[in-house]
């Protein structure tokens, strides 16, 4: 193909657009609805899942060791059976926690933090008044934090068979919770997205049904003067995707400012509920939500329009 | 010798011995119905000017849908500028079409393109350099007298001239033969007369010209070679002829 009749079919894709105006302003705004819903879906469900994840984050398991001079919850375990750990033994236990894929943090908490901490939350700063020793002594432990809190209860088994442990405390309801949020949020949007999906198809489908009859008499008096398929496909194919790009370009706009507004607005008005739930920045959201938006948007186009050519070339 | 040469040569041996156009028993069926065509043999000259006539249903619109490779014959084989249509594959459509000129009852034209994209759209198909489409579009449109009109938009102009325009469209890539279905069917008989001296002065220049038409005044003045169609069979073919009247 020589260069000139490259920058022809790549003129005439742009003068195509303004060519059939109505054609092209019903495609873009069909597009552009089925984005913007794509979009904001998009940023409500990344940010319950990020609530989500967030909650998750903060749900650790906590591990207690045999001690010695341990007053033993089990009546048939005598002081003599409890296998008590050496700081080695400690230090191995812990990398071993650490090593599994369920756990994404592991913190030792000794004896002497874990009454720092205590005492400060129940008594203030003069927690120690009135106590000449530690009353949690021996109770060093590890706080794991979980990656996947479904597996919390696997995690939880194992512990409980290393000869060392003492008792593992944990909570199962915020673990099941916030799995089976997990999992709601999962079905919805696969729910929704399905739904979004079939809106869009059915949407630019009759879009492109007139297209059709819009653009059958010029394919036909093209193929009858002798343009090959390539000549005549190139142009409306162009034309299709620059249609899919501004589709998708209008909707990142809107929900780009409407995202922003509403952050603001949330962490202005209500500051008691940001402290609480942690919102993605517009920039975690835009930096996935604009190459898939745009390179759908192509896509339609670039379907849609070799659909409609491709119905007119048997001339 | 190439390869390619030597199918030229073979086809300008074809058409020298059997006509630039040639339909040897043809059938044409459709697949409700009677045949549009029957049986139809005819072979036409380079150079010819030929009228095809016949009431509607005769199978005129057929065989240039034939002729066009817009369809393909039942039976019998259509040789066009030595090709064998029937053996034509759908990718080598394109090139056989660029040495055909077409000239259609309704013009189409491309509407929202001025008459000097119209033209030159049949020289960007064949990839003429940009400067010879420069050369050629004025040219062609001054032959077919449009040059002052070349910025005007089809529905600017009138029907005699929206045929001007497609018929340089038609002529500008210099084509061997010329079709032309029903060329005066939407003039009225001052612009039908302007198209048909057109079409003559082609014919004069080498062109060979088949126009398909039921215009019987036309086809009784110009006393050229005439096939007349009833019920997809050839019923006359005269030398200087006449329009048969069914009546």
């Amino acid at each position: 193909m020589k260069i000139s009749t490259l920058f022809y079919t790549i003129r005439q894709g742009f003068a195509n657009i303004f060519r059939n105006k109505l054609f092209s302003l019903a495609s873009i705004a069909t597009i552009s609805a089925c984005l913007f819903l794509f979009g904001l879906f998009y940023a409500i469900v990344m940010n319950f899942q990020h609530i989500v994840r967030t909650a998750e984050e903060g749900v650790s398991v906590s591990v207690f060791f045999h001690y010695e001079g341990e007053i033993p919850d089990d009546c048939k375990r005598t002081h003599q059976e409890q296998e008590l750990p050496t700081p080695e033994r400690m230090e191995a236990i812990g990398q071993l926690i650490a090593a599994r894929v369920e756990v994404s943090d592991v913190v030792f908490v000794s004896d002497d933090e874990a009454w720092a901490s205590f005492g400060k939350a129940l008594f203030g700063d003069n927690y120690q008044d009135g106590y000449t020793e530690n009353p949690l002594a021996g109770e060093d432990s590890y706080h794991v934090y979980l990656s996947d809190v479904s597996m919390q209860s696997a995690l939880v088994s194992w512990l409980e068979s290393i000869p060392e442990v003492r008792k593992v405390n944990y909570s199962s309801v915020t673990a099941n919770t916030l799995s089976g949020v997990n999992l709601l949020i999962a079905y919805v949007s696969v729910g929704i997205i399905i739904v979004l999906l079939a809106v869009s198809i059915f949407l630019i489908s009759n879009t492109v049904a007139v297209g059709i009859s819009v653009r059958k008499e010029e394919i036909s008096i093209m193929k009858y003067i002798g343009a090959t398929d390539f000549f005549v496909r190139a142009p409306f194919v162009l034309e299709g995707m620059l249609i899919g790009l501004i589709g998708a370009a209008i909707p990142l706009g809107v929900v780009y400012s409407l995202y922003n507004y509403a952050l603001n607005y949330v962490t202005e008005r209500f500051e008691v509920l940001s402290q609480f739930l942690n919102f993605l920045s517009v920039e975690e959201i835009f930096n996935v939500l604009t190459p898939v938006s745009l390179v759908v948007g192509v896509g339609i186009g670039f379907m849609g329009s070799i659909s409609t050519v491709r119905k007119h070339l048997k001339v | 010798m190439t390869k390619k040469e030597l199918l030229r040569q073979k086809r300008e041996e074809f058409i020298e011995k059997n006509g630039i156009i040639c339909l040897d028993n043809v059938s044409k069926n459709y697949s409700v119905g009677a045949a549009a065509l029957n049986n139809v043999s005819l072979s036409i000259k380079p150079g010819e000017f030929v009228f095809i006539v016949g009431d509607s249903g005769s199978g005129k619109s057929t065989m240039i849908k034939l002729l066009l490779r817009e369809l393909t014959a039942s039976s019998g084989s259509v040789y066009v500028m030595g090709h064998d249509l029937g053996k034509l594959s759908h990718r080598k459509i394109p090139q056989f079409r660029r040495n055909l000129g077409v000239v259609f009852q309704d013009f189409r034209l491309l509407k929202d393109r001025n008459v000097y994209e119209n033209v030159a759209f049949a020289q960007r198909i064949v990839e003429t350099p940009v400067s010879e489409i420069r050369r050629n579009v004025p040219s062609i449109l001054a032959t077919v007298g449009l040059a002052g009109k070349y910025k005007s938009k089809p529905r600017q102009l009138s029907g005699g001239e929206q045929q001007r325009v497609a018929l340089a469209r038609a002529l500008v890539n210099k084509p061997s033969i010329l079709l032309a279905d029903e060329p005066t069917g939407n003039l009225d008989p001052n612009n039908s007369w302007e198209i048909m001296k057109l079409l003559e002065e082609i014919n004069e220049s080498g062109t060979t010209v088949l126009v398909v038409t039921h215009n019987s005044e036309i086809v009784n003045a110009m006393r050229k070679r005439v096939i007349t169609l009833k019920k997809g069979v050839i019923v006359s073919d005269e030398e200087e002829g006449g329009y048969i009247d069914e009546d």
